[in-house]
């Protein structure tokens, strides 16, 4: 399932704004990878430049590689919708389909690429989608209820079930707590923290103490100054980051210093 | 009038307080407009030219008059100015509503006298003089209209998906958007002339059909369906789009199974309606289905008869004899033809209100 | 659902989900991409073949003989043209005198006035307005309203008439370019107090907000801040009212007993036409270079509306770039 990511020499852009500038890394699998930084470094745009996600604005395009187990999302014959199959996507708000049940929600992925389920199949991948965002027990009862009647955090988890019922072997996460209170924060992040047994998992987070609980590797985007493109900074583990940046501007930040 | 004037009071007159400044109590606009009424009756009724129409009209004169000297006497000039187009203001939404309600009062009145069983299922056909009655024309109304909605709502609606979801305002879709707009203001008999030029080169001069009605109708309906569609479609969230796209589903499927049917509700209120501006159109129909007396379910040929058309036609065109009877079936078509669009105005407002996005969560 | 379902129907997304290169099958995206591309396009072709129509059998009536006319033999077409242009014109310009005030007045009233629970509801009213078909205006016009004119166009008559606008003999039916011109005037109304609402509700709080916190009464606060920013918004109104106004054609048909005389006498049966209505009126009866003549009237007032609607909506579109995103 888990699958390894291979960023080399990474530039994005916006028509001709620069966004990102030459970005190299690696994104283990079975592993919490988080991007950290301060607004408008680029971190956000890297994070949708792994599912081809950033092509939906208009004028987008990359230039370089991202590899999947070796196989380049950017090679000329790659369907952007097949990528997105296998990198799934969760947003800073929780965006349940409105008309949808939160049955309907979790079967979306499934449903709206019109594959032939049986009913069998399906409340077993709804079972375990919801089993695996630790929301089946809260909702268990009213399937058929509409998604965006359930709490904040609820809904999120519920978006994170219904991106891991299509099976992906990454998930991303573009701060997925801001928009949360603190309760549903942490269950959220103890959810994170499960899902790595199976998933790759890359998140994007304002919140330097959330990406120290969570993730193993930590990467520091950050920009040279302001209308440069932005950059990666430094990655390692995260103990490291935090504690023994090799960077100054690293340290700087983490240190609550500037951003 | 004199009497209101005793009642404003200054109050501590030896200690000024800023905050307090000489108001008019609040029953003294209601008393104005009472005594300036009765006032304008009995004036108008001395020169024994009093009716409503006279006495509403000098009675509202009178009363803005003695408001604002009261008020500029009272509260000073500035506010009397304030209370001036406070009035004006008012009066102008009251001055609206008259012909409204004549109009509905006017065909209501009229329409009663033949609203009845055989309007509704005698056609004109060997008619002269009493009876008789509009369902051909019936008919006509409701085939021309739904061949014109087949036309418009696949055309309105892939419009308004293209302007929305693909144009990424580019050049195009600027193009359209301004052209579409430019098209909401071709005169509708414009649009019938276009229509019947068309089916004459085809099929040769002086082509009568309820197909060429149906297209007219066509062009004045498409932009105001793109118009609604488009307005409807962006409002449904970007981040719905985004979801579907990051679980792998190609761009269509996600307009015709997320974007669409979160926007439904608004785009059927918007075709309802735009069904209901076209369903009372006249002038194009005139020109291209025409009229007759006789019952005719046949679009592709021959002149087809249609309610306003009817309406029309009955009324302008009544003869020298009976000439009440062919009158009083002019406005029960009309009668038929609010009670239609009205009716499918109800149902539009009601389809936006059921359905409305629920606001937040 | 279509036919081009089918090829992706068996496309279960997780049979082949290591793959990740395009499936040659996938037509569905290009497909819908090229048929709503295809539609905004085809509008544009419709709107061009109503302009190419109009143009090409219009010329007949400009190239041709005058002698040959079957309305107003012997004269130029443009003479022909000349008074209808003027009496939709004319007709247009009292309308909007009367409408505008009024239309702006109950826009202001339902914004700022009324109160808010009612607001919306008083404004669906108006909207009701908008829905009457042009046809029951014409009747009530015809039926209604002119008998009812009349005691007021003798009495203008009587007081007024050194006011050229006012004089002559007074029509006996009350069928006058002024009653057709209230008419137009009641039916433009809706659509200018619609659009000004919506621009009267777009000011910014703050500017109402630094008004009133200045001391400034309601009316002097709207004098201030919501006129000067409703302005342009109310122009455009006013344009596109007017545009409906050129165009309308039954309830001038019906209500008024023109002909094609330049006259700008209120009150007389001796009324300017518009060329709405006599298309309208002649077309039933018109035949051959006839129809050439009243389509080529036709093109005129295609070209006059469009002048006056895409003013407005120039005046809108500029004032979209100016009020930034909102």
């Amino acid at each position: 399932m888990s699958k390894r990511i291979e960023i080399k020499d990474l530039d994005i852009y916006y028509g001709k704004f620069h966004a990102v500038k030459s970005v190299n890394m690696t994104i283990e699998p079975r592993a919490v990878t988080a991007f950290i930084g301060s607004s408008g470094c680029g971190k956000s745009t890297v994070l949708r430049s792994l599912n081809r996600m950033h092509e939906v604005i208009p004028g987008a395009y990359v230039d370089g590689q991202v590899l999947l187990d070796g196989v380049d999302l950017y090679a000329p014959n790659v369907d952007p919708v097949r990528v997105r199959r296998q990198v799934g996507m969760v947003f800073q708000r929780p965006n349940p389909f409105p008309t949808m049940s939160i049955k309907e929600n979790i079967l979306a992925g499934v449903r709206l690429n019109n594959a032939r389920i049986s009913k069998s199949a399906a409340d077993e991948l709804v079972e375990k989608s919801l089993k695996g965002a630790n929301l089946w027990n809260e909702v268990k009862d009213r399937l058929d209820r509409p998604g965006s009647g359930l709490s904040g955090g609820q809904q999120q988890r519920l978006c994170i079930a219904r991106a891991i019922a299509v099976e992906p072997d990454v998930i991303l996460m573009d701060e997925p707590c801001s928009a949360l209170d603190p309760i549903s924060t942490l269950a959220i992040e103890d959810l994170i923290k499960d899902l790595k047994e199976e998933y790759t998992v890359v998140i994007v987070t304002h919140n330097m103490q959330q990406a120290a609980r969570v993730s193993d590797q930590t990467a520091f985007f950050n920009l040279k100054a302001h209308g440069q493109p932005g950059e990666l900074i430094e990655m390692g583990p995260t103990e490291k980051i935090f504690h023994n940046p090799d960077q100054k501007a690293t340290e700087d930040y983490i240190t609550g210093r500037f951003g | 009038m004199s009497t209101t004037m005793t009642s404003p009071k200054r109050t501590g007159s030896t200690t000024p307080d800023l905050l307090t400044a000489g108001q008019l109590p609040k029953f003294t606009g209601l008393a104005a407009l009472v005594v300036s009424i009765a006032v304008a009756a009995g004036l108008l009724a001395l020169l024994q030219s009093a009716n409503v129409t006279s006495v509403v009209a000098v009675g509202a004169l009178l009363f803005l008059l003695s408001m604002f000297i009261l008020s500029t006497a009272v509260e000073g000039v500035r506010k009397a100015k304030d209370r001036l187009a406070k009035y004006v203001v008012t009066g102008f939404f009251l001055v609206a509503l008259a012909p409204l309600i004549s109009v509905i009062w006017g065909t209501i009145a009229n329409g009663m006298a033949r609203f009845d069983g055989v309007f509704f299922t005698w056609s004109m056909r060997n008619v002269l003089g009493e009876g008789g009655g509009a369902i051909h024309a019936i008919w006509g109304t409701l085939i021309i209209t739904g061949i014109a909605t087949l036309i418009s709502v696949p055309i309105g609606l892939l419009t308004a998906i293209y302007l929305v979801e693909y144009s990424n305002n580019g050049k195009l879709g600027a193009s359209i958007r301004f052209f579409v707009d430019v098209m909401t203001g071709i005169p509708s008999i414009v649009a019938g002339l276009f229509a019947y030029t068309i089916f004459s080169m085809i099929f040769g001069a002086g082509h009568k059909s309820g197909i060429s009605g149906a297209v007219a109708l066509s062009i004045l309906m498409i932009p105001t369906v793109v118009r609604s569609t488009e307005e409807m479609l962006r409002i449904v969230p970007n981040e719905l789009r985004e979801a579907s796209y990051a679980l792998g589903v190609p761009k269509w499927r996600t307009i015709l199974k997320v974007v669409l049917p979160t926007s439904i509700a608004g785009i059927i209120t918007g075709v309802v309606l735009a069904i209901a501006r076209v369903i009372g159109e006249t002038a194009p129909l005139l020109v291209t289905a025409s009229i007759t007396s006789s019952m005719n379910l046949d679009p592709s040929q021959h002149p087809m008869a249609t309610l306003p058309v009817f309406v029309y036609n009955q009324y302008m065109y009544a003869p020298g004899i009976d000439t009440a009877a062919y009158h009083a079936r002019a406005w029960a078509g009309a009668l038929t033809l609010i009670l239609i669009v009205m009716g499918l105005n109800a149902i539009g407002r009601f389809i936006a209100w059921k359905f409305a996005p629920k606001a937040g969560r | 659902m279509s036919a081009t379902d089918i090829p992706e129907a068996s496309t279960d997304p997780r049979s082949d989900s290591h793959s990740l290169e395009r499936s040659a099958k996938r037509f569905g995206d290009t497909f819908f991409r090229g048929l709503s591309t295809g539609s905004g396009v085809l509008i544009l072709l419709i709107l061009a073949a109503v302009a190419a129509f109009l143009v090409g059998l219009a010329i007949p009536a400009l190239l041709a003989d005058p002698e040959t006319f079957q309305f107003s033999r012997g004269q130029s077409f443009w003479k022909y043209v000349a008074p209808y242009a003027f009496g939709t014109m004319w007709s247009a310009i009292l309308a909007m005198i009367m409408a505008v005030p009024v239309a702006v007045g109950i826009a202001l009233y339902l914004t700022h006035y009324a109160p808010k629970r009612i607001s919306s509801t008083f404004g669906y009213i108006i909207d009701l307005l908008a829905a009457v078909p042009s046809v029951v205006f014409g009747l009530w016009g015809i039926a209604v309203l002119a008998p009812a004119m009349r005691p007021l166009f003798l009495w203008l008559n009587e007081h007024f008439s050194w006011i050229p606008l006012f004089a002559g003999q007074v029509s006996g039916t009350g069928r006058t370019i002024f009653t057709a011109s209230v008419v137009l005037a009641v039916m433009i109304l809706p659509i200018i107090t619609a659009i000004s609402r919506e621009v009267f509700l777009q000011t910014p709080k703050l500017h109402e907000e630094a008004s009133l916190a200045l001391g400034a009464t309601r009316w002097e606060m709207i004098r201030q801040a919501v006129i000067p920013f409703g302005m342009p918004g109310i122009i455009s109104a006013c344009m596109l009212g007017l545009g409906r106004a050129l165009g309308e054609t039954m309830a001038v048909a019906m209500v008024l007993s023109g002909s094609g005389i330049i006259s700008f006498k209120l009150l007389t049966s001796q009324n300017p036409n518009t060329i709405a209505a006599n298309i309208a009126q002649s077309f039933p009866e018109a035949h051959d270079i006839g129809r050439n003549q009243l389509i080529a009237t036709g093109l005129v007032l295609f070209i006059i509306t469009l002048a006056v609607n895409m003013t407005a909506r120039w005046i809108i579109n500029r004032r979209k770039e100016f009020s930034g995103a909102n």
